[in-house]
């Protein structure tokens, strides 16, 4: 369809507007982090030096290091969890006869809708009955429950579309369900696979009640329980702070401007589908 | 572990056979004693597909949801013996003031959260509907939906500094010349929440724009040419071709960003701990803050079920505005 000259400079004039005003408070924090601290009030001002060492300070001072490498071992381990079980009973939901099936679905996709203050308060008397509060485990086993939901829903719809005829015509062949479901249905299923993993990833890494409630120990804060407390150290050093923001950010914006399109059809299309 | 959940499933498999024969001829629709014993046996071997799934999810969410209901018919402070304290706590929701006003700071959260951002998108919408076929496009909407994917705890610190002394709102207002305007946002009793609602209008707008623009796209470009010859105007289009075919896109907006209004609680302890006063608080900050700081568990709880019912209902009420056959 065309567009005329006219209606294109609207487009271009709304769609700047917008994008500024999505940027601006972002383009902010990358000026103030490469401000010197003496010289940061707060103000989204050009600097006049460009110091680079913000960073290394907030690194360093902040113990990053650490933080960085728990959210790392939290994400790998919920995205691999729940990548495994999603498949397993999407498969099951969408292809295998069950008594019962559609009832343990709905239940099960009722967790997309539950606040984690729904759960969060009996489940940290229970971890903490068995000694579990304060470990990666702690974290990562509550926050695969909740990324299933989603998972479950997502892989079912994915299997539901993939075509009968080449499942069935395994099946002729003698192979098991099993079989079927990694060697036929799972590798042409590869990117709806990684839509979901780049979505787990994002909601685990940027968590902060969970490890807020369960982790006690400094060493295995995650990166956004991180940069809560840095906050609290650091109140008015802007430079720093936003030197740490971007650090806490980073992993997961980098990965957003290679996958786009798999963050937004996934966020938005996985509601939808509904 | 698996062998006795196997064990178990094949004792449930003589009972239950009836049931499950009748879900095998139902499916295959082609009967015949090898197949149906072939479905029946399929259909044991599929709870072991979802067992692990679900032990998970009960363990870790289910079980501790239900327990979440139990805790919110006692008074309990976490250490001592727990008191029963029937539907008190659920009571005190309506007329406990702290309680009263964080839902109600939750839905003024809802209108700089939902309403405006929904709205805005409409508008912006009608003005730009064709966009999505616009060059450039897939940069923009990028960037326009780059705020969603950043960890609120730095979404919370960027703002923080934003709303400073300072910061970048105060200094525009100064160069401005609006000096009397200038305050400490954060700190103000009056405009604290507002400027936490206002972080989620600019969270959630390019959500809507996205979305909205998209759905736009779908719809067939010959609908709006049979709409130019008959030569309606630019109104009457959006009213009687946009809005009607958006309502999927809509309904979907509306529930993102109703639940994640309803949902605040890292933007607030972040930036205001519900300060100043008891300005911000929120449920979910309340519930938080009960269960682990003051020792009110059973009336967090009840906040927490409080708050899930309201967004369960707010789900189900936008889901009738979706269109049925979007499937």
């Amino acid at each position: 369809m065309r567009l005329t000259r006219r209606e294109k400079v609207v487009d271009y004039v709304v769609l700047s507007l917008f994008a500024l005003f999505a940027i601006i408070p972002l383009v902010g924090v990358l000026l103030s982090a490469v401000t010197p601290s003496a010289a940061n009030e707060g103000g989204f001002a050009l600097p006049t030096k460009i110091d680079l060492g913000n960073f290394a300070t907030a690194w360093t001072e902040g113990h990053f290091a650490t933080y960085m490498t728990s959210s790392i071992l939290v994400t790998v381990g919920v995205i691999v969890l729940t990548t495994v079980l999603s498949v397993l009973a999407g498969f099951a939901f969408a292809r295998l006869d069950f008594a019962g099936s559609g009832i343990i679905f709905f239940i099960m996709l009722a967790g997309l809708m539950l606040p984690a203050e729904a759960f969060i308060i009996p489940l940290y008397f229970n971890l903490r009955s068995v000694g579990m509060t304060d470990t990666y485990q702690s974290l990562i086993l509550p926050q695969t429950a909740q990324s299933l939901a989603f998972g479950i829903f997502w892989m079912r719809n994915q299997f539901r579309a993939f075509p009968g005829e080449i499942i069935e015509a395994a099946r002729i062949d003698g192979a098991r369900d099993l079989r079927v479901l990694w060697q036929v249905i799972v590798p042409p299923s590869l990117a709806p696979i990684m839509t979901m993993c780049v979505l787990v990833a994002m909601w685990t890494w940027n968590e902060f009640l969970m490890p807020l409630v369960l982790i006690t120990s400094e060493d295995r804060r995650t990166a956004p329980l991180g940069l809560a407390f840095f906050k609290g150290e650091h109140l008015t050093d802007y430079s720093l702070l936003s030197a740490a923001g971007i650090i806490v950010a980073i992993p997961i914006v980098v990965l957003y401007f290679f996958l786009q399109k798999r963050f937004i059809s996934g966020m938005l299309g996985g509601i939808s589908a509904k | 572990m698996t062998v006795t959940a196997n064990q178990h499933e094949r004792t449930i498999d003589t009972t239950a056979r009836p049931d499950s024969r009748a879900a095998g001829a139902t499916s295959s629709g082609r009967p015949g004693r090898g197949r149906r014993s072939g479905r029946r046996k399929r259909s044991l071997v599929a709870y072991l597909y979802v067992l692990p799934a679900f032990v998970v999810f009960a363990v870790f969410l289910g079980w501790p949801f239900i327990q979440t209901v139990q805790y919110s018919f006692y008074d309990w402070d976490g250490l001592s013996p727990a008191t029963w304290a029937g539907l008190s706590n659920y009571l005190s929701v309506f007329t406990d003031s702290a309680l009263r006003g964080a839902f109600g700071h939750a839905l003024i959260l809802m209108v700089f959260y939902a309403v405006i951002p929904v709205m805005l998108g409409l508008f912006l919408t009608a003005l730009i509907s064709r966009a999505n076929a616009l060059r450039g496009m897939s940069a923009f909407r990028t960037i326009l939906f780059l705020p969603q994917v950043i960890a609120s705890v730095v979404v919370a610190t960027i703002w923080v500094s934003i709303y400073s002394q300072d910061g970048l709102v105060n200094g525009t207002l100064r160069l401005l010349g609006l000096d009397g305007l200038a305050r400490v946002w954060l700190g103000d009793y009056a405009f604290a929440l507002p400027a936490i609602g206002f972080v989620g209008t600019w969270l959630n707008i390019g959500l809507c724009l996205v979305l909205f623009l998209s759905g736009v796209g779908n719809i067939q470009p010959e609908l709006f040419e049979a709409a130019r010859l008959d030569g309606a105007s630019a109104r009457r289009e959006f009213f009687s071709i946009t809005l009607p075919a958006l309502r999927g896109q809509i309904a979907v907006a509306l529930t993102l960003t109703i639940v994640s209004a309803l949902k605040t609680f890292d933007l607030v302890y972040v930036t205001t701990g519900g300060g100043p006063g008891t300005s911000t608080t929120v449920p979910a900050y309340e519930a938080y803050n009960r269960a682990f700081n003051t020792g009110q568990v059973g009336s967090a709880a009840a906040v927490a079920i409080a708050l899930t019912v309201v967004i369960m209902v707010v789900t189900a009420l936008i889901s009738r505005i979706q269109p049925k056959d979007v499937q």
